[in-house]
């Protein structure tokens, strides 16, 4: 069995329009918080791992050497991993392997994008194959809707129903966001508002889609005897999954999510997890989408398939209910790719040390992390709990 | 607190590309020209793959046995996309979908078209899951993508 990795740092940028600093400065304003809620010093981290888009993103091919010294990786191995949506989820994978190998004892996981420099969606089309998928591209908003018309037509779920529990989801995040200092959108919304904005891709309307955003992300990880020393409550990481779909859209189910159960059972597999409703505090959902995070819900056995509007319409996922869903607003009103996955890990050993400020879970000890990137490709779970 | 001054400066980055198809692809697309769409047949999950590839993900098996599908098939599902990005196929709006052509087991991407989409809330309600749709073929296929306008209802 691998070694117990621990999570000693958290560190994050305030996301949204951040042309008042260059690339660099803000993987540095990530790393520097993450140093310091570490109380650890550069010379502690003996490895990096960074996450981005693809390089047309920004412009810069291979951000990560341009990025280095921002990210204390001089002298010390430094990697880039890009899967996407996911990759930020990859590379606290990458970190914990790092660790949990035995080879390192504090590895550092850095997420980073800047989206107003260029043209996100313009990027994403070229995650598509040139031959037979990106001629017919429907942007990600396009997809992840032919994703929602499948899951409701499925269960046979009035378009309505499904609708308002989308919507319902939205006003909870952005609910949450207000309590979020980091999140980009941060502004009251109520159901009638999300219902009435405009259609982008049916049935997905304004309300229902992330934003784009500029932002970083650090995530320290340590061995237990490293931890110990570090005066800071550690987070600890007790499974963790992966898994990935065909890379053409129509090969596979969207509903039914094959990577997303995968993912989410290989997890609760390792970390002992038999009853996820019951057992978890709290969870970061990756949500770009509203009605995607229904399926989620589904996928890892927060619910029965199907019942995932019952879900919203209990209360069950929302603030205050049984298993809160992604307190601090998430994808939904803060989605700088390349950190966002790692911001889910971040906030998730936040709130497992009690440490997540006003967007805090009262006595949240076991947290479900998740990320999903690619054209509906890729999933992947980190679980995080307050005891070794 | 005085701002402190952050300057733009603008670029773009315009590369062009040479995409070698590979043999199975070429051959996809070579059958367009006679408005045949077929696909290669897994020899261990019996799957027909459409579009046509050289390999069964799922039973990483060589698919060589070439099988001709139908140009009808049905709806799996469908978008309605109203909004305008960079690099878009084509102007808003039209409807993106999936479509299980008849005789293959996996959906393709492509257009559905032959509606009338003046009024979206209308137009939303005319497409549905498992609808019958045909190939829109060009007058004079050349053994392109495009060789496919649209499915269209029938």
């Amino acid at each position: 069995m691998a070694r117990a990795v621990a999570i000693i740092g958290v560190g994050q940028t305030k996301h949204g329009r951040r042309e008042d600093v260059n690339y660099v400065e803000l993987a540095y304003e990530a790393v520097k918080a993450a140093l310091e809620d570490a109380s650890i010093s550069p010379e502690d981290i003996e490895a990096v791992t960074h996450s981005s888009m693809p390089s047309a993103m920004e412009g810069i091919n291979a951000a990560h050497l341009y990025l280095s010294g921002a990210m204390a990786a001089l002298d010390r191995p430094l990697m880039h991993i890009a899967t996407c949506g996911s990759t930020g989820m990859s590379v606290a994978h990458s970190a914990f392997y790092h660790v949990a190998s035995g080879l390192f004892d504090v590895v550092m996981a850095v997420g980073t994008e800047k989206m107003f420099e260029s043209d996100p969606q313009g990027t994403m089309n070229t995650v598509a194959e040139p031959f037979f998928q990106r001629p017919f591209i429907p942007g990600a908003p396009g997809i992840f809707s032919m994703q929602a018309i499948q899951y409701a037509h499925r269960y046979n779920l009035p378009d309505e129903r499904v609708r308002e529990a989308a919507a319902r989801i939205s006003v909870n995040h952005h609910d949450n966001a207000l309590d979020n200092p980091y999140a980009h959108i941060r502004m009251k919304i109520t159901v009638e508002d999300v219902l009435k904005s405009r259609i982008i891709a049916y049935p997905t309307r304004l309300m229902d889609v992330c934003p784009s955003s500029d932002g970083a992300c650090a995530v320290i990880f340590a061995s237990e005897e490293k931890a110990k020393r570090f005066p800071k409550k550690a987070a600890w990481v007790k499974g963790l999954g992966y898994a990935g779909d065909e890379a053409f859209f129509g090969d596979s189910d969207k509903v039914v999510w094959e990577s997303a159960i995968i993912a989410a059972k290989e997890a609760y597999k390792m970390a002992g997890i038999t009853n996820p409703r019951k057992e978890f505090d709290v969870a970061e959902v990756y949500n770009p989408f509203t009605y995607q995070e229904l399926i989620f819900y589904e996928c890892f056995g927060f619910c029965d398939f199907g019942e995932g509007c019952k879900l919203v319409e209990d209360g069950v996922v929302l603030r205050g209910g049984e298993l809160p869903c992604t307190p601090s607003g998430g994808v939904l009103c803060t989605n700088p790719i390349g950190a966002t996955g790692l911001i889910r890990v971040g906030e998730a050993a936040l709130q497992v040390t009690g440490r997540a400020g006003e967007r805090q879970i009262p006595g949240a000890r076991t947290a479900l992390a998740h990320a999903m990137g690619g054209m509906d490709q890729l999933n992947g779970i980190m679980i995080i709990g307050s005891q070794l | 607190m005085a701002k402190a001054e952050s300057r733009i400066i603008e670029g773009k980055i315009a590369l062009p590309y040479r995409w070698a198809m590979g043999p199975v692809i070429t051959r996809f697309f070579e059958e367009f020209k006679n408005k045949r769409i077929m696909g290669t047949k897994c020899p261990k999950c019996k799957r027909v793959l459409v579009p046509a590839r050289k390999f069964c993900p799922r039973c990483f098996e060589d698919a060589t046995e070439w099988v001709q599908v139908s140009d009808k098939g049905k709806v799996k599902t469908w978008s309605l996309i109203t909004f305008e990005f960079s690099g878009q196929p084509m102007e808003p709006p039209y409807i993106a979908g999936l479509i299980d052509l008849d005789g293959a087991d996996t959906a393709i991407s492509h257009f559905i078209g032959g509606v009338d989409l003046s009024n979206i809330e209308k137009a939303k309600d005319k497409i549905k899951i498992g609808m019958t749709v045909r190939a829109k073929w060009r007058d004079k296929p050349e053994g392109d993508i495009r060789d496919i306008e649209y499915f269209e209802p029938i």
